[in-house]
């Protein structure tokens, strides 16, 4: 799946070799200092994942979901989204699912978003880089405007009025 | 900070050995946190390693002219236009976003424009932007994008320029 990536970092690491050699050599030190350096940050982060997917598999969120209640249903679907972490390969067919069973793109929305946006998970890493407060502010703001767009999703699908 | 590293290093080790007794005894919660564990260890072991050598390349070669031009004080509406293309092209998640942002800020971009790489790069991926419309349809996507990236930059700004006043400076050295 990433296979260009791969592509991408390997081309520009031999041109960057062909053309300074030193300064290559100096570019890979700082890649490993700074992954190894970050990477305790990046466990913690991947231990509490494996927990909360454990606890809140997806069938759990699936049926909060599909609350009947539209107000209720966004405010889990933020809940959810803030509190774990998903790839998007699978969020997005998971989001699928749920939107042939019924459930509102105000809701899809609401969880996507934070899904993507507000990171309780990565707060870990997210802290070593800009330090507590600017973390926990960028993380509230982010699950207002997340708010905000499954308002205006739901304006926009006809699901709200 | 040193008591911090000890809470650490045993609430790691209670887990790893939880795992690996759960292995043992067949317990299966245990199991399937491992199983988790896994499966992101492979996926972020996949991803990091490119984007860390793509950041080291990063700040060899590019100069600090060059990042002030686009991302910094004087880049103007600019900054935040390149902010979101760079951010398009960001693969993984927000927590590729974080080193990049970093490496952006130490040489020059301002505030505002990394906060706005940060948050587009949570929403405005492209391959996930068109995964995502391939599931629950071009028009939720459109929307999204359209309403999301305008307060985005928006409280970018707003953060920005509340940091700045502060004298807020992302000090750690990663």
């Amino acid at each position: 799946m990433h296979y260009y990536l791969y592509g991408i970092a390997g081309l520009a690491l031999l041109v960057s070799f062909i053309v300074n050699r030193e300064k290559t050599l100096k570019a890979v030190k700082i890649a490993a200092k700074r992954f190894v350096n970050i990477l305790p940050a990046f466990l913690t982060m991947i231990i509490l994942v494996s927990i909360v997917l454990f606890l809140i598999p997806d069938k759990v969120i699936a049926n909060y979901l599909g609350s009947d209640n539209k107000f209720f249903g966004v405010l889990f679907a933020s809940f959810f989204g803030s509190i774990t972490l998903m790839p998007g390969f699978i969020a997005f067919p998971l989001c699928g699912i749920l939107l042939k069973k019924g459930v509102l793109y105000m809701v899809l929305a609401a969880f996507t978003t934070t899904l993507m946006m507000v990171g309780v998970l990565t707060y870990p890493i997210e802290k070593e880089y800009f330090g507590i407060k600017v973390t926990i502010i960028r993380n509230i703001i982010s699950f207002f405007i997340a708010l905000v767009i499954a308002v205006m999703i739901g304006i926009f699908f006809g699901e709200i009025f | 900070m040193k008591r911090d590293n000890i809470v650490k290093i045993v609430s790691i080790s209670c887990y790893a050995l939880f795992l690996i007794v759960s292995w043992i005894f067949g317990f299966n919660p245990g199991k399937q946190i491992g199983l988790n564990f896994i499966t992101f260890s492979v996926d972020m072991l996949i991803i990091l390693p490119c984007a860390f050598i793509l950041i080291g390349l990063f700040e060899v070669w590019v100069k600090r002219e060059t990042v002030e031009k686009h991302f910094g004080e004087e880049s103007g509406i600019r900054g935040y236009i390149w902010g979101v293309l760079l951010a398009g092209t960001t693969v993984g998640g927000i927590y590729v976003a974080f080193p990049v942002a970093y490496s952006l800020y130490s040489k020059g971009a301002k505030l505002s424009v990394i906060f706005t790489y940060i948050g587009a790069s949570a929403i405005c991926r492209i391959p996930m932007a068109i995964f995502e419309a391939s599931f629950l349809g071009i028009k939720f996507t459109a929307i999204r994008l359209l309403v999301s990236l305008p307060l985005v930059i928006i409280a970018s700004i707003l953060l920005g320029n509340y940091l700045t006043k502060r004298n807020y400076k992302i000090t750690e050295a990663k």
